[in-house]
């Protein structure tokens, strides 16, 4: 493995030793990942491989069979940490306005009304908000939902960013804007990121670093640094180095498919 | 308007049968005559108290069932093992008829006022607990995860996501309530030692051949009931704007 070495002063979140078993099969038995500070990981696999698990794990939304998943040191409900669901239909609480959804975590954290309504203005400005937040989020359309969603997911300064599979259920076009938008901010305020993702070069498009995982019992495939330029654009996509990369995932990800049972 | 339509056939064809003497005019009066009499009743007769008389048990009764059933309700639905170990009582209870229960009622609450209110609140009570711990137990799985990662405890997901989840199905339970607490109202009035109520008032008035009277008073207690179910179908547009979006 070639993977990208994070020295442990610069790791945001170190997993180790990571063990989960479902129904007594095994999703991962010693499970080692350290992410660094400000690095947009994205996580790809097959179906089934534990993307999700691993980042619902590090969201403390799962409970861990065993090893730790330590953020400089501290468990995750000592942590400020921001999650953007696949399902924004399901994640936005639907009897407030987009903007009471973006205030609520605040909220939960104590702040001040001043302080809460800058953050909210700041995040307005940041995401180019054009539509009107005083709306319920079922009026407004899918991608300017699931900005809501992401503008929720930041509005509390998280030290960690946990996106599930946030584009899988927008159209193409929205899918394009939502990620340029979202590359610009996290970049900007080096947000460490989490991304999930079962579209190849939207990973490799939005990340730093992309971890290739097995069929389970779940490990590391590949492990590589995608240094391209940012920003990344649509011109991004067809450049050589974009191009290479993609194959390399390509094949190491047919391999890691290939590795299956017969059977399945 | 398209409603009214059927509305007005079927005055017309009550007409019709009237005017073929399909019936025996005293068993089937016109509808004319029925509006008359029922008017006069209203007018100086025992009606309007009866019907008062009938709304003010029926929300006594809805009051107490909302009061007992949408806590316990959505307390149980929190926990779902506890409600799954009472769930066989309370459906039992749901599926026995109130009316089998009166004698029952009678030996606890005696003759009075309080046995129709009582009966009829204990009937609308398992309506409305079992829609609200429903309401709760089918809460969507990740706004209670959203509110989670968000840094809610417990009770802040009770109180901020559990309630807001179940609240529709809660009103649904309640518009349920209240038409299961009129319909065993005016039953109860009809057997249960009554003096006044549109239940004892239809009896009266069949036994005593006032069939204009009969008629008038069950149309009038089928508007009630409409009018009670059209008032929440209101408040459930009004207040739960996101159901089903």
């Amino acid at each position: 493995m070639d993977g990208p070495g994070v020295p442990p002063r610069d790791a945001a979140m170190s997993v180790r030793g990571l063990r989960k078993a479902f129904g007594g099969q095994p999703v991962y038995s010693g499970f080692d990942l350290d992410v660094r500070r400000g690095d947009i990981l994205a996580i790809f696999g097959p179906n089934g491989c534990g993307k999700s698990t691993l980042i619902n794990m590090a969201a403390g939304l799962l409970p861990l069979d065993g090893g730790s998943i330590l953020y400089d040191g501290r468990e995750v409900r000592e942590v400020r940490i921001g999650y953007v669901f696949q399902n924004y239909r399901e994640a936005l609480f639907p009897w407030l306005r987009a903007a009471d959804n973006i205030r609520y975590p605040l909220r939960r954290l104590g702040l001040p009304k001043r302080e809460i309504e800058a953050r909210l203005e700041r995040l307005t400005s940041d995401f180019r908000i054009r539509f009107d937040l005083a709306r319920h989020p079922y009026e407004l359309s899918g991608g300017q939902q699931q900005l809501v969603s992401v503008m929720r997911a930041l509005a509390v300064e998280p030290e960690v960013l946990f996106l599930d599979e946030p584009f899988s259920a927008l159209d193409f076009e929205t899918t394009l804007d939502l990620r340029a938008l979202l590359q610009d901010v996290l970049k900007r305020l080096r947000v460490t990121t989490l991304l999930v993702s079962h579209d190849l070069e939207e990973s490799i498009a939005l990340a730093d670093r992309l971890l290739m995982l097995t069929r389970r019992p779940t490990t590391v495939a590949d492990d590589m640094a995608v240094e391209l330029p940012w920003p990344r654009t649509s011109a991004t996509l067809s450049e050589p180095g974009f191009v290479a990369l993609k194959r390399r995932c390509l094949a190491v990800f047919e391999a890691a498919v290939a590795g299956r049972p017969v059977a399945a | 308007m398209r409603g009214l339509l059927g509305a007005a056939g079927f005055i017309a064809l009550w007409w019709l049968a009237v005017l073929l003497r399909l019936a025996d005019p005293v068993l089937l009066p016109s509808p004319a005559e029925t509006l008359r009499e029922t008017w006069a009743a209203l007018q100086g007769g025992p009606l309007l108290h009866d019907l008062t008389r009938t709304v003010w048990r029926t929300v006594q009764a809805f009051v107490i069932a909302t009061a007992v059933g949408v806590p316990l309700g959505i307390a149980l639905g929190a926990k779902e093992g506890v409600y799954r170990s009472v769930e066989f009582v309370v459906d039992f209870f749901r599926s026995t008829p109130a009316s089998a229960l009166f004698p029952l009622f009678l030996i606890l609450f005696g003759v009075g006022e309080g046995t129709k209110v009582a009966v009829a609140a204990f009937g609308a009570a398992l309506v409305i607990l079992f829609n609200a711990a429903y309401g709760v137990m089918n809460a969507r799985r990740t706004r209670v995860l959203a509110a989670r990662v968000m840094g809610a405890g417990e009770a802040r997901i009770l109180w901020d996501v559990l309630l807001w989840e179940a609240l529709p199905q809660v009103l649904v339970g309640m518009r349920a309530g209240v038409s299961l607490a009129l319909v065993i109202v005016v039953v109860a009035e009809m057997f249960i030692g009554s003096t006044d109520g549109l239940g004892q008032r239809v009896i009266v008035a069949q036994s005593l051949f006032e069939s204009g009277l009969m008629y008038g008073v069950i149309f009038l207690a089928g508007a009630l009931g409409y009018l009670l179910n059209l008032t929440f179908l209101v408040l459930e547009k009004r207040f739960v704007h996101w159901a089903g979006r």
